[in-house]
């Protein structure tokens, strides 16, 4: 649907002269002041306060809306990566994930490897909500997976962890609808451990009422439901539990993240 | 030249506006050009509108602006129900420096002026910081001050006067005398219509959030959903736009130089009662 190719970006071709005010967008437009270091560190003060304000919001474990079957969009977008590359996982769609494993790693005391079979039979919680794109786009799903609670504690998660990264199967080569740094790179997120235990941070397997589609990110995708589409990441292979985010890819805790977006995406 | 003839009536001078409105008003001013300069950046990410809870490129807009190809190139279409616009040149397809782009709101309108949706969002939610700040002092010194329940509030004779009002505004005729020294009707209902205007913002901003959802989703009801609060948001900032524009044309209409320099010094020179002198 979208007119605009990813490849071609966003450059027609050139045509007749600049406008009047081309010629100084740079400095009106602030493009040379949203480069500068000094304003990238008050919008990143800015940032902190709105993560800040988000933080003492939801302190009280407040849940998102769930709606109800009438509402579950008749299309759902996929949206990022529409189908990982790689033998690997196309030798997994082949075998429909009988060898998938999930590990569960990093700070806990017992690492946990999960086949999708197994995940399947552990209690699960189905939810109908609502996904926000970063775009500004929303669909509305039904998901059914495992809280993601329940996997940290069989893990059992160690008193000095703060994270979990979520390593994924896609290695994504930007949007470029989206403007901005565009590099590809491998898929990846973070959630705060209070995120994480959240009764609505799930682990699906279903969508719908059906096995997850490859397009919305089979076998096993995050649903973290107080945040932006970006953080629900798909094709879920290993959940990592750390202190830091340092050691990871750009460092920034994700890959849009590590392409100038917000860690805590609560807005 | 000949030296004009008698003494020039001298203007009464009055101190029209306090140190606070008028901060606040330039800071205002300030922070809404960047709001609306980063909004249309966001907006040209998804430039799409719906109503309703949910919306993607399965469903149906209600405005949408974009590029089609017309064989011989990309023309600029903006879509509203079911009425297409060529928009060429300004919505959908655009220059700048000289290059073609495919864009919703064009390079000159949006801040940054490259499209990037992660600095546009940081551009906006830092302002929308100094927005709600600057707009909560101006409230907060409003009510203790009682500037607006006195200066604002209209009272019952100026509602009666609105017909009269109406007339005298598209008659371009203004106020003099007595009469200059405190708000007209429509001045008031203008500048209380730009407070829910930017009140709107805020609460139909806060709706577009996942997070903001979950500790309030009566807004979510408030708005009839996440698209139709995006939706509305667009439409509230439009409303701010013709505020500004309206704002504008009547300080031009009004006596430039008197009417910035009274929201700079607070002192505002009365245009002499013409009817009445000495008044």
């Amino acid at each position: 649907m979208t007119l605009i190719t990813r490849r071609n970006a966003l450059i027609v071709g050139a045509a007749g002269s600049g406008l009047a005010l081309s010629g100084c967008t740079k400095i009106v437009m602030g493009d040379s002041l949203t480069r500068s270091a000094g304003f990238q560190r008050v919008l990143a003060n800015a940032e902190a306060w709105t993560l800040s304000a988000q933080r003492f919001l939801l302190s009280g474990g407040a849940m998102a809306r769930e709606y109800s079957p009438s509402d579950i969009s008749e299309k759902f977008k996929a949206n990022g990566t529409l189908y990982p590359g790689g033998e690997d996982y196309e030798d997994a769609v082949l075998e429909n994930f009988a060898g998938w494993r999930l590990t569960v790693d990093g700070l806990v005391t017992r690492p946990v490897s999960l086949s999708v079979a197994e995940i399947r039979r552990l209690p699960s919680r189905t939810q109908i909500t609502r996904h926000d794109c970063v775009e500004g786009w929303s669909a509305i799903g039904q998901w059914t997976g495992v809280p993601l609670g329940l996997l940290l504690k069989t893990a059992g998660v160690l008193p000095q962890a703060k994270y979990v990264v979520f390593h994924c199967a896609d290695n994504l080569e930007g949007e470029p609808e989206k403007g901005g740094m565009q590099a590809a790179g491998q898929y990846y997120e973070s959630l705060a451990l209070a995120d994480a235990v959240h009764p609505q941070t799930i682990l699906a397997h279903a969508m719908n009422g059906k096995p997850l589609d490859v397009g919305h990110g089979a076998p096993l995708r995050l649903r973290v439901e107080r945040q932006l589409g970006y953080k629900q990441a798909k094709y879920v292979q290993r959940i990592q539990v750390t202190d830091t985010l340092s050691g990871f890819y750009g460092g920034k805790g994700g890959y849009w993240e590590d392409r100038g977006y917000e860690w805590y995406a609560g807005i | 030249m000949t030296a004009p003839t008698g003494p020039r009536p001298r203007r009464e001078v009055i101190y029209r506006h306090a140190f606070l409105v008028r901060l606040t008003h330039w800071l205002n001013a300030l922070v809404i050009v960047l709001m609306i300069g980063s909004g249309l950046n966001i907006f040209n990410a998804h430039p799409h509108l719906y109503w309703g809870q949910k919306g993607d490129s399965y469903d149906q807009p209600f405005l949408s602006i974009g590029a089609v190809d017309r064989g011989s190139g990309f023309r600029g279409q903006t879509t509203i129900g079911s009425l297409h616009l060529d928009t060429t040149g300004v919505l959908g397809v655009s220059t700048d420096n000289g290059q073609t782009l495919r864009k919703a709101w064009p390079s000159w309108l949006t801040i940054p002026g490259y499209q990037d949706l992660a600095d546009a969002r940081h551009w906006h939610f830092l302002f929308a910081w100094v927005l709600v700040a600057n707009g909560l002092a101006y409230l907060a010194w409003g009510l203790i001050s009682r500037h607006l329940q006195r200066d604002l509030w209209p009272t019952l004779a100026d509602l009666r006067a609105i017909p009269r009002s109406v007339l005298d505004h598209v008659r371009l005729k203004h106020p003099t005398g007595e009469a200059a020294k405190r708000y007209n009707v429509l001045q008031r209902l203008a500048y209380l219509g730009l407070i829910t205007l930017v009140t709107l913002m805020a609460l139909t901003g806060l709706t577009m959030s996942p997070g903001f959802d979950a500790f309030a989703p009566w807004l979510l009801d408030l708005f009839g959903g996440r698209q139709s609060a995006r939706s509305l948001h667009f439409i509230f900032a439009s409303g701010i736009v013709a505020f500004v524009v309206v704002h504008l044309v009547e300080v031009v209409l009004a006596g430039p130089i008197n009417e910035v320099r009274s929201m700079i010094t607070g002192r505002y020179a009365v245009p002499p009662d013409h009817n009445h002198p000495g008044a």
